[in-house]
């Protein structure tokens, strides 16, 4: 439980938007509240997906991010092109560590970055030309791509660029998929409109292009790992997993996945989806054109994980049931000398967390597993379906924000004072010098992966380093420490 | 008029969803729900209802069907 009581909580709350003008102030007050497990519907007590305020600092991003940079960027031999001006692609580059395997420039391309460095002349002319002559080059560049996506920035939508019919024409010339993507980055409020139209575009050029095909030879066993960037090996800790239980994973969307792999998840017997905020509309779309069943699992921690795996295995067999019971016993042993290690370093510490997509409400369970309880948690660009399945996850009383702003953050961890927050880089530094203890939970910090069972032991270790790291204590200059400490300091020396 | 796609949940019941609502509601009541024919007023486990003309022969779920707001 909280140390906070609902009371207390909800005074905080009032308290942090006491600054806010009135208009402001009522519509930030519908983005925060106090969890009440008792609620079935999040609409109720939180409001989401809006747009964000002028004059706040918001932590979204666009849908040109939400599309090249989650859903489609990953997709290592397809190479996808910033269609725009040169900063969006650099930016985003490389920076998600969605790891591949391959030999990039040759046949993967997951961390290069091409643009078509729109100048002025393209926005008067149009960039039509441009982009047709990119996809010539990139084709006699590198010729072992497998195909080519056009992630549109802001500027094409704006200037009106038929890139679907450039898209066709190129398409038909060098034989390959060429798919192009309406992201620009002014559609929608977040990033979660870009994993919509991304995940739109695969069901409309990609989903459908081996319908007809049965040269690949389906098993009763197939699944798929879908909404699984691979960040820091995510995914392939995931699979050691699925493969263990005697499933065949026949494609990952989108970590390390090629464009092969989503031709043939049509072919699945089972869909298994990660990160539902970004890839459930493609799983939807599955189920009622293919019949492909979907379900949720949660690899973080060993009782979520534990839970997933019988729920997937009860889509199957006895063989695959007894198989899993196989691999939760062999696994058994690591992740309780993991506990036992960790456990007593970590027990009743206090957590905050503010992500994106699945994070703030499946790596509870993880903390849980250590004895530590996470007492805030919200998501940059969530909607209500996710606050519905955060509810049950969270304690009573604790803090629920959506796309916090950068003043309330900082005022609820000066207040809830929790010992370690979970969130972004630009959040990290600032956090830090307050002299609390943080990860950046978008990359895992540079480390990973921390899904799975050995993933479980990473983030273990890695929260253990933060935490108990003894910097911490050495926040506060040695003058500006009060005398009596300064004293026992000398007398102890 | 919103676009509904409806698909059977694991315990059985029928999910409504709403993509651009991001609702997502079990279905507490049909009007008619019989082997012929499937539809009329539909009410929601939170309360609100919509209205499809009946189909015949029932639809199989999941299926995207479009619906509209009953008053």
């Amino acid at each position: 439980m909280s140390d906070l009581t609902r009371e207390e909580t909800e005074a905080l709350i009032q308290e942090v938007l006491e600054v806010y003008p009135e208009n402001a102030k009522k519509d930030r007050a519908k983005h925060l509240t106090v969890n009440d497990q008792e609620v079935e519907q999040s609409k109720k007590c939180i409001t989401s997906n809006r747009k964000s305020l002028p004059g706040v600092m918001t932590i979204r991003g666009c849908a040109y991010a939400g599309s090249k940079g989650v859903v489609w960027g990953p997709i290592k031999d397809m190479i996808h092109i910033s269609h725009g001006p040169g900063g969006c692609g650099q930016y985003s580059r490389a920076g998600r560590r969605n790891y591949y395997v391959g030999t990039t420039g040759i046949n993967t391309f997951g961390t290069m970055n091409f643009t078509s460095d729109f100048q002025e002349k393209d926005i008067v002319f149009g960039g039509d030309k441009k982009l047709s002559k990119i996809m010539t080059e990139i084709e006699q560049l590198f010729p072992l791509n497998k195909g080519i996506t056009v992630q549109s920035e802001c500027p094409i939508g704006l200037i009106g660029d038929d890139i679907e019919a450039v898209s066709k024409k190129t398409s038909a010339e060098i034989e390959k998929p060429v798919v192009p993507v309406r992201c620009e980055g002014f559609r929608g409020v977040s990033q979660s409109l870009g994993h919509h139209i991304a995940n739109d575009a695969v069901r409309d050029w990609v989903l459908h292009n081996r319908d007809g095909d049965t040269s690949f030879e389906a098993t009763d066993y197939d699944v798929t790992i879908i909404g699984d960037y691979n960040i820091g090996g995510d995914a392939w800790s995931s699979r050691t997993l699925l493969e263990e239980m005697g499933l065949r994973v026949i494609a990952q969307w989108s970590g390390d996945g090629t464009l092969a792999e989503m031709e043939n998840t049509p072919k699945a017997k089972l869909n298994l989806l990660h990160c539902y905020r970004s890839m459930n509309y493609i799983s939807r779309h599955m189920e009622e054109k293919y019949g492909i069943p979907w379900m949720e699992y949660n690899f973080f921690g060993p009782t979520k994980i534990e839970e997933s795996l019988r729920k997937i295995a009860a889509f199957f067999d006895e063989t695959i049931q007894a198989n899993t019971e196989k691999v939760i016993e062999k696994y058994k042993l690591e992740y309780e000398a993991v506990i036992v290690k960790y456990r007593p370093r970590l027990e009743g510490k206090r957590v905050m967390l503010y992500v994106g997509g699945l994070r703030p409400r499946h790596i509870i369970g993880a903390y849980e597993d250590l004895g530590m309880e996470v007492v805030g948690t919200g998501y940059e660009f969530a909607h209500n379906d996710d606050y519905d399945r955060t509810i049950k996850e969270m304690g009573n009383a604790t803090l629920i924000y959506d796309d916090v702003t950068g003043y309330e953050f900082e005022e609820f961890v000066k207040k809830v004072k929790p010992d370690l927050i979970g969130s972004g880089i630009k959040e990290k530094y600032i956090f830090q010098k307050m002299g609390i203890p943080f990860r950046q939970m978008h990359s895992w910090d540079y480390s990973g992966p921390y899904h799975g069972y050995d993933g479980f032991a990473i983030f273990a270790r890695d929260m253990d380093m933060t935490l108990n790291n003894p910097c911490w204590n050495k926040i506060q200059a040695p003058w500006l420490k009060g005398e009596e400490e300064a004293e026992a300091a000398a007398a102890g020396a | 008029m919103p676009n509904v796609m409806i698909r059977v949940k694991d315990n059985g019941a029928l999910l409504f969803y709403i993509a651009k609502k991001d609702q997502e509601d079990e279905i507490a009541k049909v009007e008619k729900d019989s082997e012929t024919e499937w539809g009329g007023e539909v009410e929601l486990t939170d309360g609100s209802r919509y209205y499809i003309d009946p189909i015949s022969p029932p639809p199989s779920f999941p299926t995207t069907l479009r619906f509209k707001r009953a008053n």
